[in-house]
């Protein structure tokens, strides 16, 4: 190693006027293949505030397991127009929304698949470093073997996995940065 | 390095082999709670943070390509009808991983207050003036060598209400996405000389003197444009990887 990496610093309260070109609120349009969920949310505060100037990043697979990625080998297919990137801004009450398809498996440790998720960073001002977690799909039962959920204490695993919503197609996931309920982050 | 040991990317073979990234040098990168900057205190976690092995997951990311950008936007002095008010400054350098790699085609997007130390954004309320012809974000791609270069406006320092009389120094945030999920970077350049940064509880955020002055810009002599923009020099590094792959040895 000849270098180090540099310096993380805070978005600050103003990043909007820098990343809303690339805002991206649905990830998957019409002619994407798989299962459309709706996910809704908050991120909260040790207050259980919510939190008005936090932004998401998502990174996930398609419907097959395959990231669009030079590194992913897999023989699975690449859907043209998914990129499967999403950027998500909290609104005044710091809540957000955002519609994507649930990814397939994708592998990890000694060649287990993973169950489905989404990889999460969280923005916002207060904090110097991105936050990093993940978000895992309800009623799955990959869940249960799945080696990064096993990584979590038991009593705090049901942070990293959505609740089921109003309809099949609605998601809630909360992202709490400290305190009761604190969501489960990732040194990654 | 054994070669034996060594560990090459997913193939086909062996999809299961993965390369990860390497994680931070202690004192290099700052803790959530970070008690003189206020608002780390009920947005930072209490918990400690649960180690992951990098999977496919974390080892793939993003990519924005060339259709993606707007090649005026590197250019923050031409997007309106005038020129902005302020010294008109270029700040390039070059991305590269730990290992001194070039990080070729990866999007690098700024944002930062006016000259007159005013963002763009409704919610700063300082009681500076905006400019018209300055709207203080852009973004560009870095070439084959990992090279990036913007022209701007050197910004202003601007108040705070972190604690009495606080300023934030002078500063341009950059966000680097490198070429994957794990390597992304948020960060802030800074200006050589800068009597606000011992004060900013931000900028001294780390405990490794070294990491915090790579934070600060170099005056770059070389890029000066004579009788049009001094230069500054920024550069930066993305986390490297963890083993390099054997096949590209």
């Amino acid at each position: 190693m000849k270098l180090q990496a540099t310096t993380s610093q805070t978005v600050g309260p103003f990043f909007s006027i820098g990343m809303d070109w690339l805002v991206r609120e649905n990830l998957a349009g019409a002619e994407v293949s798989g299962e459309r969920v709706r996910v809704r949310g908050k991120v909260l505060d040790g207050d259980g505030r919510g939190v008005p100037d936090a932004i998401l990043e998502v990174w996930q697979a398609n419907a097959q397991g395959k990231y669009v990625h030079p590194e992913d080998t897999q023989e699975k297919p690449i859907e043209e127009g998914f990129r499967a990137f999403g950027r998500i801004p909290t609104k005044e009450d710091g809540s957000f929304e955002f519609t994507t398809i649930k990814p397939g498996s994708v592998p990890g440790p000694d060649g287990k698949e993973q169950a489905p998720h989404l990889v999460v960073s969280v923005f916002c001002r207060g904090l110097l470093r991105r936050l990093v977690t993940r978000m895992y799909f309800p009623g799955e039962a990959a869940n249960d073997g799945d080696f990064a959920l096993s990584l979590a204490p038991a009593s705090r695993r049901e942070t990293l996995v959505a609740r089921k919503g109003g309809s099949a197609s609605e998601l809630e996931w909360n992202v709490v940065l400290q305190g009761t309920g604190e969501t489960v982050f990732f040194d990654c | 390095m054994d070669r034996e040991k060594s560990i090459g990317a997913p193939s086909r073979s062996n999809p299961g082999k993965i390369v990860g990234y390497r994680r931070a040098a202690p004192g290099t990168q700052p803790h959530y709670l970070h008690p003189p900057y206020v608002s780390s205190h009920k947005r930072s976690p209490r918990e400690p943070l649960i180690f992951l092995p990098h999977t496919l997951s974390e080892i793939t990311g993003p990519a924005f390509g060339k259709e993606m950008v707007d090649v005026k936007a590197c250019d923050l002095t031409r997007q309106h009808k005038g020129e902005p008010l302020g010294e008109r400054i270029i700040v390039s350098g070059r991305v590269t991983d730990e290992d001194a790699r070039a990080v070729a085609h990866t999007l690098v997007e700024i944002w930062q207050a006016n000259a007159a130390g005013r963002y763009l954004h409704k919610n700063d309320q300082h009681n500076a003036p905006l400019d018209p012809n300055f709207a203080g974000c852009g973004h560009t791609l870095t070439d084959a060598e990992g090279r990036y270069r913007f022209v701007t406006i050197r910004p202003g320092a601007y108040p705070w209400k972190n604690h009495a009389n606080a300023w934030r120094p002078a500063h341009i945030h950059f966000s680097l996405f490198g070429p994957a999920f794990a390597t992304r970077l948020v960060t802030q350049m800074y200006f050589p000389g800068d009597a606000l940064l011992p004060l900013d509880p931000i900028f001294n955020c780390t405990a490794d003197e070294s990491a915090r002055q790579r934070l600060i810009s170099l005056f770059d002599w070389e890029n000066t444009i004579p009788e049009e923009a001094l230069g500054f020099r920024f550069d930066i590094v993305l986390s490297g990887r963890d083993e390099t792959p054997w096949e590209k040895r």
